[in-house]
């Protein structure tokens, strides 16, 4: 946590709400698109949606305990089966428009973006 | 000065610091609890609360069953007394005698069950059936825990040892064992006016049945839409039953299906997943049951989450094979 008085990233987006409110409709723009849907075929869907959660959460710039190796755990049987860059362009760009849906102002989306892209080479174990 | 609230789970215990959360008090005695975000948003902590008062914070965001089956979030936890905490799943065992035995379609047996002592559960929920011999099978519960009889409803499978018991050996006054309940697939009141759909397939209907008049007698308002989906008009069961509670509830609406057909009157004739859609083409602010084949449950689920229903507001049961 920074130590300002300023609001950070989490606090502005409105917090753990800001996450509840959101997981449904990322999650839903994810099973809707063909680039990236079959990567969630079979998935327990609620088991995922605590894990959309855990993952909005960091991207929001909220508290978490993501690590590296936890990103390249998570994501080393989905790279075996090829997911790439364009994978990770399409989840930045659906959970913008997730954001853009909410009416969340385009520069706390250009930061949850910049979260995002910062996991990018672990999640495809680079 | 208040008196420090204790915490149990398992051999366990722990006397919470001031402003401690369940979580921090458990992995300090070195409880492993499995935890990341640590602000009640991942739900990774989530427990169960076995006795003892869960502040309403700790169940943000949680669905409305697992509130009710005591679910909270341990790091955002801070209880104002004593709490006795669990893993999920931990089950109690009843003794029961069988007392009645009959036939609801040419595959479905319907068992009556009478229990030595209390069995609390939720209309819709699942138990585990043990014979003497150690032979447990999984079945959803039809009835309602008022009712004198636990009912069951029990496909008959092709070499299927429990089933062949029931149908060609078992006797009225027979001894079994009961483990459970199980299952997060039940009617939670509060929202009483929300439109709800209930999807089965074979003897997914019974755990319907239950929820549907559970909410029935809990005054739901809202529409409750019921469809049930067979192979064939001979395995669509309690036709009348269910025709019957229609016709005395104008909310409640009782829609068979089967996958092949000619269309008798008043049987729609295609796949339940498409039957449901062509019906039911949005469900934003829907509640949805699933219940039957795990492979329909699946497919389901994604279909209703896609139609617009919000995750935490389905609730699943997929009726997974045993071996026989």
């Amino acid at each position: 946590m920074p130590n300002c008085n300023l609001p950070t990233l989490y606090d502005q987006l409105g917090g753990a709400a800001a996450v509840e409110a959101a997981v449904d409709n990322f999650y839903r723009r994810v099973l809707n698109d063909d680039r990236v849907a079959g990567y969630f075929d079979g998935v327990d869907m609620d088991r995922q949606r605590v894990k959309q959660k855990a993952f909005l959460t960091m991207a929001f710039g909220g508290p978490h305990n993501y690590t590296g190796k936890d990103m390249r755990n998570g994501h080393a049987h989905l790279v075996s089966r090829g997911l790439n860059d364009s994978h990770v362009d399409a989840i930045i760009e659906l959970l913008g428009a997730t954001l853009r849906d909410m009416g969340v102002a385009e520069n706390l989306i250009q930061q949850v973006a910049a979260i995002a892209e910062s996991t990018r080479n672990d999640v495809l174990c680079r | 000065m208040p008196l420090t609230p204790v915490i149990r789970f398992g051999d366990a215990r722990c006397e919470l610091r001031e402003g401690e959360s369940v979580l921090d008090g458990l992995l300090r005695q070195g409880v492993p609890v499995a935890h990341a975000c640590r602000a009640g948003s991942c739900g990774s902590c989530m427990l169960r609360a076995v006795e003892g008062e869960i502040p309403a914070a700790a169940q943000a965001g949680l669905k409305d069953s697992w509130k009710a089956g005591g679910y909270f979030l341990a790091c955002i936890c801070r209880p104002e007394g004593p709490l006795t905490v669990a893993e999920a799943g931990s089950d109690a065992r009843v003794a029961a005698t069988i007392s009645s035995l009959g036939k609801l379609a040419a595959d479905v047996l319907r068992v009556g069950l009478t229990c030595t002592a209390q069995f609390p559960y939720r209309a819709g929920q699942y138990l585990t059936l043990i014979r003497d011999s150690g032979l447990a099978r999984s079945y959803s519960i039809a009835s309602l825990p008022e009712e004198a009889e636990l009912e069951l409803h029990v496909r008959l499978i092709p070499g299927g040892r429990m089933s062949g018991w029931l149908a060609h050996e078992a006797r009225l006054g027979d001894k079994v064992v009961l483990q459970g309940p199980s299952g997060e697939c039940f009617y939670v009141s509060g929202r009483e006016d929300q439109p709800v759909v209930l999807i089965g397939t074979g003897t997914g209907l019974a755990p319907l049945r239950g929820i549907v008049r559970d909410a029935l007698r809990a005054g739901h308002r809202g529409p409750l839409r019921l469809f049930h989906g067979a192979r064939t008009v001979d395995g669509l069961y309690l036709r009348e039953e269910l025709a019957a509670l229609a016709a005395a509830h104008a909310n409640f609406t009782y829609v068979p299906t089967v996958l092949d057909g000619d269309g008798a009157a008043g049987v729609d004739v295609g796949p339940i997943d498409r039957i449901v859609a062509g019906q039911l083409p949005g469900l934003g602010g829907w509640r949805g049951f699933v219940c039957g084949d795990p492979a329909l449950v699946q497919n389901l689920k994604r279909k209703l989450f896609l139609s617009g229903m919000a995750l935490n507001d389905i609730c699943a049961d997929a009726f997974l094979p045993a071996a026989l």
